[in-house]
């Protein structure tokens, strides 16, 4: 696949992405302390000694967060290097106690993997993984409690992140934002990360630069802590337009350390001094290297279940989906359940048609996620076993799936409770169809002349007659027979 | 009876148990000593209420017959150690007002024990010197004299006060920590025994960190016996300290009796440095003869990276100390001096907390770990320090234990060797390669210098092999029947 | 290798220490002191040979994943210099 190209006022540029990743690993406890992790806890609540750096104290590692990293490896087939070292990365920040943030930075614990993109037109892309390290997060700053100061929460810092980046194969901020969503289905897939934005269990840094196509790598600019995927997609859009517009004016491009404003939709520099970083990073005396049992690692691999990519397949084989189709329900593990439950002995292009277009169009409107869906799975099978065996109709399905979406209520109850159950006696169409005939009588005579399209006038009416209650089929047989006289 | 504070700790745990003296006496007697000691420096913040406190509850644990190992026991504590409340100083004014929230745990192990604190020792600041000169409280004066001579004289560092403290028989016994030979000099220096044991072997949580990978928590006493009884309340394996072993510790002063016969002692030439006082030597030659004629097989080994020890320390510890010591910033904890916003507070604070010795010592350590420098700096320490720990596995294919001179030079005046930093370096010349393997030893005092100042003799041995070094100890402390006090503190 | 003022700045700087201008010259002197006798080091040959990462070879801990700090926010903050509403408070970061 050729790389999108971006047009400029001196002709076409390509865009170079690269994004590093942290993801909060879920965790009890904190990566080298038996602090809570709890999101929204009261400020500086969830800090041990050794999180608020006191003289003396010494960091523990947790297995579990050790496992999560190794897992997410595996997820992402990578390399799974059975010695890593934990090294200092030294600095000084208000929310960074010890000075040092404990990361990985020669031997990291997860080296080169892959993730596949599903692009929009059906097609697949590779994306390399250069790394997966484990780390600390570091302290919260606020900035606007009083003037003047800043007020550090250390309840974040501590807790187990996994960065995970991206070698710079990224084209598009369309791109981009598939790395993301696809390396966020995983994680959730895998319960590794809960792939939360809003508060910030996944945040991302996007290396944005330009070039002639096929030409140099150009200068690149490090965009800070976005927060959503379309805030992503928006900063990658701007600052792809601010370096092409700054290069054919004549500028060059700074290395710099860029945040995306939302509100303003740009990018701009940090105020804060940009001086040469030298994070002096060495081995972590106090722990030992990272030794991992290779019997130990081959066991989580035997327990990584099917993630998105083997699904969308399966649901392409099994289910006839179309590969859009499949790519859009494994997005989302819970997704993907939902429809599995669904489409189980009921026919798949129903079941997806009815997940993708109606369930979606109501959760987007709702503004829910799927795992908070007023409407279960089990409760949309018996919706579809209705329309089946001809309870309801097709048309009156839809009305009984609103009603269910607002209430809550089972399929069957909606329809005995609005009367909605479908009249299957012949006696009663048969009526309803002599009572518009009788009154129609000038466009039977009409149709009888040879003007078939009326045909579908005769049946709206009918049903209007009925409520819309009337079997469909039943309602054209009989009609069919009526009007042939 | 001997003065209860010239009792040692065996002597001391015996007269409780049989009910001669109460704890409370024992510690009375030593808050007496500690208060009229107090031109000797030796204590940044006495504890005498909890002494009497503490003693109080050990004779009721002894009435009961509950007593523990060091039951009733005065000690005095390193002021590097984290005491819940009392406050911890580190000997820097950077850490003002601390009162730690927490215990380290080889307190917190001693005070199971039944030991009772007196106080918190002086200490070159961040324990980063040999003399006990650079501590933010001030010089620790020794109770030792030289000869016709007023002259003050440093107890040696950076344990000082620990080690004068022990010497002038203001405490029975203290704690000490050793990175470079912190316990070893001081104990030298003070004509008393010192103790490191083998990383790993007592805990580091609790303890202010100065160079991770080298510090170790030991005891400083009046004899072997007592040191050994002090590391087998101290040692043990703490699960919140990620570089202690997993191993039983043994029964430390069941080694003392352990006969001598057969043991291999290798005495490696390249500690016989250019200019070592023919006194030092002699002393030498003396342990040399003592371990023979008891038993021991005694011949030369090589220890060939010696001489870069020394320099190899100085790297490596400076380095990891840069980092330990970037905590203290002036906003959780301790001093706090006002500056241009936030970076300017940084480098207040720790402009006016630190002194010069911690200064130089972080400076060349950022820069040692600096981009472009790293490899030729702290890399190429670590891999010679790969080369001393493969000298010493060598050495013990031959031998058991090493015996050396503890320092160079007996105490030298307070003032002196102040002007050139190298020159003070060179006092750890033979303690830091021990430090540097990580390996386990003791100091012993074996004579007096011309002068009447104490001279120390050492044993290093086997990593985790304690025992065998208590046993030669013990063997050198037989021999040498050291029995010389301070006269520079009235009792 | 010697250092001058410049580079002793920029150490300083890294390792957030204020130099009086009247003391940068003895630092200077005394640091290339100290650089001067551990060049020595260089001499030595290292080909091949691992750098040390501990002097007693054991495996690293691992903990279990329990919550096991009962989160004292006072003990916490009981030595902070400056606090409110429960924050460490620091003169305002610019970002
Ligand atoms: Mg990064
Ligand atoms: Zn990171």
């Amino acid at each position: 696949m050729t790389a999108p190209l971006v047009e400029g006022a001196t002709g076409p540029w390509e865009v170079v992405i690269g994004l590093e990743v942290h993801a909060q690993v879920v965790s009890n406890a904190k990566l080298f302390s038996g602090a809570a992790t709890a999101f929204g806890a009261e400020p500086n609540s969830q800090v041990s000694f050794v999180d608020a750096a006191m003289p003396g104290m010494l960091p523990v590692i947790n297995r579990h967060c050790v496992e999560q990293a190794v897992k997410t490896g595996l997820a992402l087939e990578a390399r799974i290097n059975l010695v890593s070292v934990f090294d200092r990365k030294n600095y000084f920040y208000p929310d960074l106690p010890a000075g040092y943030q404990i990361s990985q930075y020669k031997n990291p614990i997860v080296g080169t993997g892959t993730i596949r993109l599903d692009m929009k037109d059906g097609s697949t892309r590779t994306i390399g993984i250069t790394r997966l390290h484990l780390e600390q997060d570091a302290g919260k700053s606020l900035h606007d409690v009083a003037p003047g100061a800043s007020h550090v929460d250390l309840n974040r810092a501590g807790v187990a992140l996994m960065e995970i980046v991206s070698e710079p194969d990224l084209r598009s901020a369309e791109e981009a934002g598939a790395y993301l969503k696809k390396l966020r289905a995983i994680l959730r897939y895998i319960g590794t990360c809960d792939g939360n934005m809003e508060e910030g269990s996944l945040r991302c840094d996007a290396n944005v630069s330009v070039r002639r196509p096929g030409g140099a790598l150009g200068t690149r600019c490090e965009i800070k802590n976005v927060n959503s995927i379309r805030f992503l997609q928006r900063a990658i859009e701007y600052e792809t337009q601010r370096q092409i517009e700054l290069i054919e004016g004549g500028g060059t491009v700074v290395q710099e350390t860029r945040l995306y404003d939302a509100n303003k939709g740009e990018t701009r520099a940090m105020r804060s001094k940009e001086e040469a970083h030298d994070y002096r990073y060495f081995p972590d005396p106090d722990l030992m290297p990272l030794r991992l049992d290779p019997a130990w690692v081959a066991r989580l691999k035997a327990g990584v279940p099917e993630l998105p990519d083997a699904k969308k397949d399966r649901f392409m084989a099994a289910y006839g989906l179309s590969a859009y189709d499949a790519g859009v329900l494994v997005g989302d593990q819970v997704a993907a359940d939902y429809f599995e439950t669904v489409a189980k002995g009921r026919d798949a292009k129903l079941a997806a048609n009815w997940v993708m277009v109606e369930l979606f169009g109501a959760l987007n409107r709702l503004g829910k996620e799927i795992d908070a869906s007023p409407v279960s799975a089990v409760q949309l099978c018996g919706l579809l076993d209705l329309m089946a065996d001809g309870t309801i109709s097709g048309r009156l399905a839809k009305d009984v799936f609103a009603a269910m979406v607002e209430t809550g209520k089972d399929a069957a109850i909606v329809v005995e409770e609005k009367g909605l159950r479908q009249v299957t006696d012949t006696g009663a169409i048969e009526a309803a169809i002599d009572a518009i005939m009788a009154r129609e009588a000038a466009k039977v005579a009409e149709y009888r002349a040879g003007k078939d399209k009326l045909f579908g006038f005769f049946v709206g009416q009918v049903m209007r007659a009925m409520g819309g209650k009337a079997n469909p089929a039943q309602l054209n047989d009989l009609l069919k027979h009526k009007l042939a006289g | 009876m001997a003065a209860l504070t010239d009792l040692t700790i065996s002597e001391a745990r015996a007269g409780l148990r049989a009910r001669s003296f109460s704890a409370r006496e024992l510690a009375d007697a030593h808050v007496g000593a500690m208060e009229r000691a107090r031109e000797l420096n030796a204590f940044i913040t006495e504890t005498a209420d909890a002494a009497r406190a503490g003693a109080g509850a050990s004779d009721a644990r002894l009435a009961r017959g509950e007593a523990g190992p060091l039951e009733g026991i005065p000690l005095a504590i390193k002021d590097l150690f984290c005491t819940k409340g009392v406050t911890t100083t580190a000997g820097s004014h950077i850490l003002h007002g601390f009162a730690s929230p927490y215990e380290s745990t080889v307190t917190a192990n001693l005070w199971r024990a039944g030991a009772v604190m007196l106080g918190k020792t002086n200490l070159d600041e961040f324990a980063m010197g040999s003399s006990n000169m650079t501590s933010y409280h001030g010089p620790v004066v020794s109770p030792w004299r030289r000869k016709g001579s007023n002259a003050r004289l440093v107890p040696g560092g950076s344990s000082g006060g620990s080690a004068a403290a022990v010497a002038a028989r203001l405490c029975l016994g203290a704690t000490g920590t050793d990175t470079g030979g912190s316990i070893r000099q001081p104990a030298a220096f003070s004509g008393i025994v010192g103790l490191k044991p083998t990383y790993g072997r007592c805990s580091r949580l609790g303890i202010v960190a100065f160079a991770s990978s080298l510090d170790q928590a030991g005891p400083l006493a009046r004899s072997v016996r007592d040191c050994a009884i002090l590391l087998g309340a101290m040692a043990g394996h703490d699960p919140l300290d990620s570089t202690s072993v997993d191993r039983p510790v043994p029964d430390y002063e069941a080694a003392l009796v352990r006969p001598l016969k057969g043991l291999r002692v290798g005495v490696p030439k390249e500690y016989r440095v250019d200019g070592m006082p023919a006194e030092i030597d002699a002393l030498w030659r003396q342990g040399v003869a003592w371990l023979t004629d008891q038993g021991a097989t005694v011949r030369e080994v090589s220890l060939p990276h010696t001489r870069h020890a020394l320099p190899t320390y100085y790297i490596v510890a400076p380095a990891e100390a840069s980092s330990n010591l970037a905590r203290y910033d002036g906003v959780r904890y301790g001093l706090r001096v006002a500056g241009d916003g936030v970076d300017g507070l940084y480098e207040a604070t720790r402009a006016a907390g630190f002194g010069a010795e911690v200064q130089r010592r972080v400076l060349i350590g950022t820069y040692v770990l600096s981009a472009g420098y790293y490899d030729a700096y702290y890399l190429r320490a670590q891999r010679v320090r790969t080369l001393i720990a493969r000298d010493f596995a060598r050495a013990y294919e031959q031998v058991d234990v090493l015996l050396t001179p503890t320092a160079p030079s007996a105490a030298f005046a307070i003032g002196e060797k102040m002007d050139d930093p190298v020159a003070m370096y060179l006092n750890d010349v033979f303690t830091v390669p021990a430090s540097l393997a990580g390996l386990p030893a003791i100091s012993v005092p074996a004579g007096l210098s011309a002068d009447g100042l104490p001279l120390g003799l050492q044993i290093i041995g086997r990593a985790f092999d304690e025992e065998t070094v208590i046993a030669a100890g013990a063997a050198l402390e037989r021999a040498a029947g050291f029995s010389h006090r301070p006269d520079g503190i009235a009792p | 290798m010697s250092l001058d003022k410049a580079t002793v700045a920029r150490i300083a700087r890294l390792a957030r220490l204020r130099i009086e201008a009247q003391d940068q010259e003895r630092m200077v002197g005394e640091l290339n002191g100290i650089l001067t006798w551990i060049e020595q080091l260089r001499a030595v040959d290292v080909e091949g040979v691992e750098p040390m990462t501990s002097v007693v070879a054991m495996d690293l801990v691992l903990r279990e994943d329990v919550v096991t700090i009962p989160g004292d926010r006072d003990a916490v903050l009981a030595n902070a210099p400056a606090k409110e509403h429960g924050f460490f408070v620091v003169p305002k970061v610019v970002e």
